[in-house]
């Protein structure tokens, strides 16, 4: 049994350059396993869906990406803020983005402004985007199984998904007012979980840490956290311990290479000695992340450090990692 | 490869600039160059946006006031002063300093200036280079290093500019200029069919109140725009002066790499000074004559055998480490050979994170290390060799 059994939208978020994007599409992946059917979105314009499965970069429309495991399917939405807006205007104006109101808004600059501009409104088309396509169903059949949104960075994200407090002041009128509080709806619903990713570094870490404080005290509901790149722990747990004290049994080590046949000297024992160390120091560090995720009382999935730049088949290897430790 | 000359660049510069894409280390290099060239004698600020609470505290940085404030334990005759910007703050200042008499308190309560203050795309870019500007006005520093904001593309930082003057100058500020303007009747003669098309769309879709609060808003704004124009374009400017320069930081990754690959080009296309490419968190091992190829094979054969599990296990961490090595100089490589003459140096990684001033003394020394030698993969004459060392 997964352990986000009733959610349909899974946010995910990560401090930059913790692989969120990499994270987001194994989920996808992992969830559409089974003949699901799973939509992979981005918001931030960074076509990261693209260069993950080496597809051309996404036009705003649901483009099937990527089989899963069992007839599953993953479709990816690069969502657009300009289109997001046509599209609004077009649901809850019936502006057709090709009439003469919505091309006036155009010329006018008003699209412009109001995605790029306009503090907040940018955020209500984005997410609002989101929103239709995880409610969307035909005769209450829902559409796709899950979402999976690739979300921006830590340090934004609670402001990103707060919009209705964004909104609030500027807009105080419905539809836009209707619609910032409906999405604000499902966000702080069970039918969402949002997750993050980190490193099991310091700063990583700590913008995690910060990230569940600030998410909770908005009444967001956080769902995992997936700790990235973790490496293998190569030494016994009394040889970490030596490694770190500097104090490893040189002899030993001389001895065991001695025996694999390698032409064994003074500088090669202690320069290996001083990877150990680093690796120990490593280890420790990373003990110390883990102590103080653990502190979060979340749900936390760990996911290898790949020797290669992750590809395809990398994804799928990350997604059944998720899958066998009931993330989906 | 060209090496960095980091150490030419800290004694002449006026002004640096550290970008690259988010998480490669920008706030550490940024503080790292800074605390060098102070002990090296000069006068030093280095803004920061958001460093880590540790190495905050290290340059006594406690709170995020805007000020620029003495770090303690700089060695030598020089000074270094750090502040954490405050883009809010920066942000209400610019509008006391420069907007009529009478209308900052308008403008400071108007619900589309709060929200535009703290989260207007851009916002955070443009206030790192006010700030700039205002530090460079005082003459009180010889060198400035400045780190830019984590965004999700290092260009950002260029184009935040631009983006706000785009704005103030653009049609849909002057449409909601024009009632506040010409006055009632006379607005009413520039409304082409388009226009009343327009309003009637925006009043519908926004609500007149709205439309006031924004025209209004707009209009106390306007009073300042003269000035902010101007100091976008100054700030653009100084960035363009020979004293200062860019030193762009990734990490030997493939999209972080792409990202530097990215800020480059676009600083030759605008004919912005570059320093150069700090590679950061660059594995390397010290271990001479013992291929990864080599280790790998050695540490199965015992793993076997079930004899001399530290070795085993020593030899399995060694290759990894090369084989992390080889992808890296693999990734570096491959930057360098599509941009040839961008000077580059190497940080190496360090097991935990910078939080003290030895530790950034340590990686402004790796920056100054100059020289081929100083990087695998490279003899002394630039030639590419492969980065594995000779197997036994």
């Amino acid at each position: 049994m997964a352990d986000f059994p009733g959610v349909r939208l899974h946010v995910v978020s990560g401090k930059g350059g913790t692989g969120k994007t990499t994270v987001a599409a194994a989920l996808a992946i992992a969830l559409a396993t089974d003949g699901k059917r799973v939509l992979l979105t981005e918001v931030e314009g960074r076509q990261g869906i693209a260069q993950m499965f080496d597809t051309p970069p996404l036009p705003y429309e649901e483009r099937s990406v990527a089989v899963a495991p069992g007839h599953g399917e993953v479709v990816a939405l690069a969502v657009d803020p300009e289109q997001a807006l046509l599209d609004y205007l077009h649901m809850f104006y019936k502006l057709s983005p090709t009439g003469i109101p919505a091309r006036s808004l155009r010329r006018m600059g008003a699209i412009d402004f109001a995605t790029t501009v306009a503090p907040g409104m940018r955020d209500v088309l984005l997410t609002g985007k989101i929103k239709e396509a995880t409610v969307r169903n035909k005769a209450g059949t829902p559409t796709y199984d899950a979402v999976v949104m690739d979300a921006p960075p830590t340090g934004r994200i609670a402001r990103f998904l707060n919009i209705s407090h964004e909104v609030s002041g500027l807009a105080k009128v419905d539809p836009i007012k209707g619609q910032a509080d409906s999405v604000m709806a499902l966000f702080r619903s069970p039918l969402t979980a949002v997750h993050l990713v980190t490193l099991l570094e310091e700063m990583p870490v700590q913008e995690t840490l910060d990230a569940v404080a600030e998410l909770r005290a908005i009444d967001l509901p956080v769902g995992g956290i997936v700790v990235n790149g973790v490496r293998t722990p190569r030494l016994s747990p009394a040889d970490l311990v030596s490694a770190q004290n500097r104090a490893l049994d040189g002899g030993e080590l001389r001895a065991g290479l001695a025996g694999a046949g390698i032409a064994v000297n003074d500088a090669m024992v202690s320069s290996l000695a001083a990877e150990a160390y680093d690796h120990a120091e490593r280890v420790a560090l990373e003990e110390r992340g883990r102590d103080a995720l653990a502190a979060t009382d979340l749900p936390s999935y760990e996911l290898p450090l790949l020797p290669d730049a992750v590809d395809l088949g990398g994804l799928y290897r990350l997604a059944e990692s998720l899958r066998e430790q009931g993330m989906a | 490869m060209t090496a960095l000359d980091i150490d030419q660049t800290l004694a002449t510069a006026k002004i640096i600039v550290c970008t690259g894409s988010g998480g490669v280390g920008k706030t550490t290099t940024a503080a790292a160059l800074a605390l060098r060239a102070a002990e090296n004698g000069r006068r030093v600020v280095v803004l920061t946006i958001d460093p880590a609470r540790r190495l905050a505290q290290s340059m006594g940085l406690t709170e995020l006031d805007n000020t620029p404030r003495p770090v303690k334990g700089v060695r030598g005759d020089g000074t270094l002063d750090a502040m954490m910007l405050d883009m809010k703050s920066t942000f209400d200042e610019l509008v006391t300093n420069h907007a009529e008499p009478g209308k900052a308190d308008a403008i400071l309560a108007n619900p589309f200036y709060q929200a535009l203050s703290s989260s207007f795309a851009g916002t955070q870019e443009y206030m790192a280079m006010e700030k700039l500007s205002q530090l460079r006005g005082t003459q009180d520093y010889d060198l400035i290093v400045v780190d830019t904001p984590p965004t999700r593309s290092a260009l950002d930082f260029l184009d935040a500019p631009q983006n706000l003057t785009a704005f103030l100058d653009g049609r849909m500020v002057k449409i909601l200029l024009a009632p506040a303007k010409a006055g009632g009747r006379a607005y009413l003669r520039v409304v082409t069919a388009s226009l009343s098309v327009f309003t009637n769309v925006l009043t519908r879709i926004i609500g007149a109140d709205v439309l006031k609060d924004l025209s209004q808003f707009v209009a106390a704004l306007e009073t300042m725009f003269g000035g902010f124009r101007e100091r976008a374009q100054s700030t653009y400017d100084l960035l363009k002066e020979p004293g200062t320069s860019f030193v762009v930081v990734a990490t030997p990754e493939r999209d972080a790499l792409r990202e530097a690959a990215y800020f480059v080009e676009r600083l030759a296309a605008e004919k912005m000074p570059l320093a150069g490419l700090v590679v950061n968190r660059v594995h390397r091992s010290a271990v001479v004559g013992l291929s990864p190829e080599r280790s790998v094979a050695a540490a199965q054969g015992l793993e076997a055998s079930g004899e001399h599990p530290l070795a085993a296990a020593v030899l399995r961490l060694h290759g990894d480490r090369e084989a992390l090595a080889a992808r890296e100089a693999n990734l570096q490589e491959r930057f360098e050979r599509a941009h040839p003459g961008v000077p580059v140096v190497q940080v190496a990684a360090q097991p935990g994170d910078v939080h003290d001033l030895d530790g950034l003394r340590a990686v402004g020394a790796e920056l100054a290390n100059l020289g081929a030698s100083a990087r695998p993969g490279q003899d002394a004459g630039g030639q590419p060799r492969p980065v594995r060392t000779k197997g036994v």
